[in-house]
């Protein structure tokens, strides 16, 4: 679409509520998402003019009303109709207009429909994605089994690379969506659905579960980090690397509750005898932006609030509440925050 | 004697021997027993509209929940079970009856018959709808309202995600809406094809009959779908079958076509009978029949054809093969030729019209400004790249919004100012009405348009609250604030309609000089319709036929005598007798209610309750004594 019809829908959009955000279709951030905003810009600039025509034509039948001299009433002589064969030709262009205009979205919906779904390439990186109730969990495939990275509710992809994403879920269906990249795909149990992503541009993009899921639908988003090549490349390399030792007796005891308490029933930290897989992996816990799947900022104060009592958060979530006395709270809390 | 002297002696002497035979009797059995159309027709309208408003009043707590973010006026659990019963309540317990029952009340009167066709029927479609809807309800009011969604997608809704008895209510209100949808589609079909007035030919038949034919066969279609997917998956969740299990070779998206098979043409079933009510109103304040009476037609064919033809659209997000996505964004792109159709033809005839402006047609106005919205968003959605931005946010809840209100609703209010005083017998108040159409219309514009930006920014549908940093709160609060105004309005209605049932203006046969057979009889209309069953000339009989015109003899007076007419050109065919008022419907549908809500709680109650019905069946049909 031409620059300036673009910019004066732009302005007038922005003028109503903005063109700009982190979860936002309207700043769109990689081919895909261009593409669409594309499409979305004609298709609103012709609509728009169909609908302005329609409300015209019926404003102004109105407004002929106003200036004949004729009686207004309901006993009136109903109007003998004898203009039908101009009327015909008028209804007969407008509904001409309609199929023609209806013809080319439908030609460009699909050229476009190939362009942004077309095949990934088959050395491009892939994550697969499980949707859970109400968290993702995220997993840098890799041929080396040491190599192969868990995480959760954060994605980071070099920019300029397109992206294999391999979608799946355990429990319900949940729907994968981050605007600025790409359009939705949801995630079917017994079904595995791909498709692929790329960011042009660095910067933090918001997704968030599309297709409701339950009580805590609302609170399952999260981050996808675009960074330059080389900057992912050592994001992954540290991540690959298992937790580091606790560096004094504060942080080991906070360790050693999180092993042998109620932590380790569900979350797994590698390095550490703590290996389940019912929450997510914590390994590198402190790297994260937020918590609780994009609800709470990742802070200390935050962390703690969580732990004592994750309900008050996110009712529903499967965290139980956990009872630490302060001094254990605060070992736990240093030893999370070694999870770099 | 001349002819107008004889034909009102004529016609007095035929009413007082109908009513005898007409007659519904007084006391509460005689209540319970009722089953003339206008009776069932006016219950439908009341008790789908008492729906609504219940289901409004869900819409309005869901609006102030949003107003803010992070309000915790309303928790997810609670939250959840309330947009699920606003939409569940909206679509099957409200729009499809309400449309069915202005139906019941109209069509028989429109095609100038004494009363529906399987009158006892219609009555336990009513009882059925009821039933369904208190069951909802008081489920909703026992903390046992449905969670899963209007559309209650599995696994979410199956077993193991939704334990305990909430969407085993959902499913069976479901049975219980759609049991009554197609009985009372079965009672217009036939109506409709048989018992139309000598002359009434197909291609005279008013457009709101023609709406309602063309949504009877829909309703035929497309109801049975969702009624086995609900059925399978009461019985996943009972006696532990696995239709929809992937982990046992079922599967969750037969689900969702199973629901989108009905699901979407479920929009044309609400939507085409409000067109034509949009013709019969535009046709009477345009002072001119509508203009392309065959295309009209046709369109309300195609619109029902093409509407089974496009259930995927709402799957694209799935792993749907390219192709197939394609026919369905052709099919979807399509279905906008004959409403668009539709929308040139009344533009046509208003703007050929002498238009006299009263509160129905304001109403058309707002039809038209607000449902053209709807109808382009509509157009974006069947792209698939564009769908698959704004699929499940509110962008989507905008787009069905103003297409269900803008192009059902307001159709709807339309339509009752219009037709209230044939019920009634007298007129709502013309300033009052005005005021509500301005409120509504602004109302409803004011809480959706704002959506469309929110789901462009992101906003996902069905979340009980948002963060404030997503600066998705302004828009909100406007969105709540025009809710309010919507609520506003309906309130306005309902005391319009109150105070005109004391003070309203008395209406008299035909207070808008409109074409219809309806108005050919006094407001409200006698038990048996007609006096001198009319005979049709034209597709604007009482434009046509000036102060008289001819009417049917030779009926029995004393009995419940009806005629009979072929399908294609109405010429009369046979006289029968119709039924007696009979207590038996309702006795039915209290016994299969029983049994549906008993299946919610264990399998052995369809076993146990298959007793009552089948005594209660029985005793419907038996044959009236002296019967051969």
């Amino acid at each position: 679409m031409s620059a300036k019809p673009r910019a004066a829908l732009a302005a007038l959009a922005l003028s109503l509520g903005g063109c700009e955000g982190p979860q936002n279709m309207l700043d769109s951030s990689g081919p895909q998402a261009d593409t669409i905003e594309g499409l979305w810009w004609v298709m609103l600039t012709v609509t728009s003019a169909v609908w302005f025509l329609v409300v015209a034509a019926m404003l102004v039948a109105i407004w002929r009303r106003r200036v004949r001299a004729e009686a207004l009433e309901l006993s009136g002589e109903p109007k003998p109709h004898r203009r039908e064969r101009s009327l015909g030709i008028a209804v007969a262009a407008s509904v001409g207009l309609t199929v023609a205009i209806l013809f080319a979205f439908t030609i460009y919906s699909f050229v476009l429909e190939r362009r942004v779904f077309a095949a990934p390439p088959k050395d491009a990186l892939e994550i697969q994605v499980t949707g859970h109730q109400w968290w993702w969990q995220v997993r840098y495939v890799h041929k080396d089994p040491s190599k192969i990275v868990e995480t959760a509710n954060e994605i980071h992809i070099p920019v300029g690379q397109k992206v294999t994403v391999r979608l799946s879920s355990p429990d319900v269906i949940h729907s994968f969506w981050v605007p600025n990249l790409h359009g939705k795909r949801d995630l079917i149990p017994g079904q595995e659905a791909i498709f692929w992503i790329e960011a042009d541009r660095p910067g933090s993009y918001r997704g968030q579960c599309a297709e409701f899921c339950g009580w805590q639908h609302a609170h399952m988003s999260f981050w996808v980090h675009a960074e330059e090549p080389e900057a992912f490349q050592a994001w992954l390399e540290q991540q690959r690397r298992p937790a580091p030792e606790p560096p004094d007796d504060l942080t080991r005891r906070g360790r050693d509750i999180f092993v042998t308490g109620p932590c380790a029933m569900c979350h797994a930290i590698s390095g550490t005898t703590a290996s389940a897989r019912f929450g997510p992996d914590l390994t590198h816990l402190a790297s994260r932006t937020t918590i609780a799947a994009g609800t709470l900022p990742n802070t200390r104060g935050h962390l703690a609030a969580w732990i004592a009592d994750p309900q008050s958060y996110k009712p529903g979530n499967r965290m139980p509440p956990t009872f630490l006395p302060p001094a254990d709270m605060q070992a736990l809390l240093a030893y999370l925050e070694t999870l770099r | 004697m001349s002819d107008d002297v004889l034909r009102p002696m004529e016609e007095r002497e035929a009413a007082a021997k109908l009513t005898g035979a007409w007659h519904e009797g007084e006391g509460i059995l005689a209540w319970l027993s009722a089953t003339g159309h206008k009776t069932t027709g006016r219950r439908f309208v009341l008790t789908s509209f008492g729906f609504f408003i219940a289901a409004g009043v869900l819409a309005v707590l869901m609006r102030l929940q949003l107003a803010v973010p992070e309000n915790d006026l309303i928790g997810p659990d609670l939250y959840n079970q309330i947009f699920s019963v606003h939409g569940t309540a909206m679509m099957f317990l409200f729009a499809v009856p309400v449309m069915q029952g202005v139906a019941i009340y109209l069509v028989p009167l429109m095609v100038g018959a004494r009363e529906i066709a399987f009158p006892r029927l219609a009555a336990f479609a009513l009882w059925m709808l009821l039933f369904g809807g208190l069951l909802l309800f008081v489920s909703l009011l026992l903390d046992m309202g449905a969670e899963a969604g209007w559309f209650a997608y599995v696994p979410l809704s199956g077993p193991e995600y939704s334990p305990g008895k909430r969407s085993d209510v959902y499913a069976q209100t479901i049975t219980f809406s759609e049991i009554s949808a197609i009985a009372a589609a079965v009672c217009l079909i036939t109506t409709i094809l048989k018992m139309r007035a000598p002359g009434m030919s197909l291609n005279r038949m008013p457009l709101f009959v023609w709406a309602s034919l063309v949504t009877a066969f829909m309703i035929l279609f497309a109801m049975p779908s969702v009624m086995m997917a609900s059925t399978f998956l009461i019985m996943d969740r009972l006696i532990g079958t696995h239709f929809f299990n992937p982990a046992e070779g079922g599967d969750p998206l037969l689900w969702q076509h199973l629901f989108w098979f009905f699901g979407h043409p479920e929009v044309y079933i609400i939507f085409i009978p409000a067109l034509g009510m949009v013709s019969h109103i535009v046709e009477a304040f345009a002072r001119r029949p509508v203009f392309g009476y065959v295309p009209m037609v046709l369109s309300l064919a195609a619109t029902a054809f093409l509407g089974f033809g496009l259930w995927v659209h709402h799957m694209f997000a799935s792993n749907v093969p390219q192709l197939g996505a394609s026919f369905f964004t052709a099919a979807s792109m399509m279905i906008a030729i004959p409403s668009g159709i539709q929308i040139f033809c009344w533009l046509a005839t208003l703007w050929d019209g002498r238009l006299v402006i009263r509160t129905p047609l304001l109403f058309v106005f707002g039809f038209i400004f607000t449902f053209v919205i709807g109808g382009m968003t509509g157009v974006m959605l069947a792209a698939v790249p564009l769908d698959l931005q704004v699929h499940d946010t509110y962008f989507v809840v905008a787009h069905f919004h103003y297409v269900l209100i803008g192009g059902a609703v307001l159709p709807l209010f339309g339509a009752l100012y219009y037709w209230i005083p044939k019920v009634t017998g007298r007129m709502l108040d013309e300033r009052l009405g005005q005021l509500n159409f301005w409120l509504m219309a602004i109302g409803v514009n004011l809480t959706f348009f704002p959506m469309h930006q929110l789901g462009l920014e992101g906003m996902t549908r069905r979340v009980y609250t948002y963060p404030p940093e997503m600066g998705w709160d302004r828009l909100n609060l406007i969105a709540t604030v025009g809710g309010v105004l919507v609520a506003l309005s309906v309130l306005l209605f309902l005391f319009n309609l109150l105070r005109s049932l004391s003070v309203g203006r008395l209406a008299g046969p035909d207070p808008w000089g409109s074409p219809g057979l309806e108005w050919a009889t006094s407001s409200p209309p006698p038990e048996f319709n007609f006096a001198l069953p009319p005979v049709v000339t034209g597709r604007s009989p009482l434009w046509e036929a000036g102060e008289e015109w001819p009417v049917v003899t030779g009926l029995k007076l004393d009995q419940r005598e009806v005629l009979i007419t072929s399908v294609l050109d109405a010429e009369p065919d046979h006289r029968t007798e119709f039924p007696e008022p009979s207590i038996w419907p309702f006795l039915a549908a209290i016994a299969v209610g029983l049994t549906f809500i008993g299946s919610i709680f264990t399998p052995w109650a369809v076993v146990a309750g298959s007793v009552p019905v089948a005594i209660t069946l029985i005793g419907w049909f038996w044959p009236k004594p002296g019967e051969e």
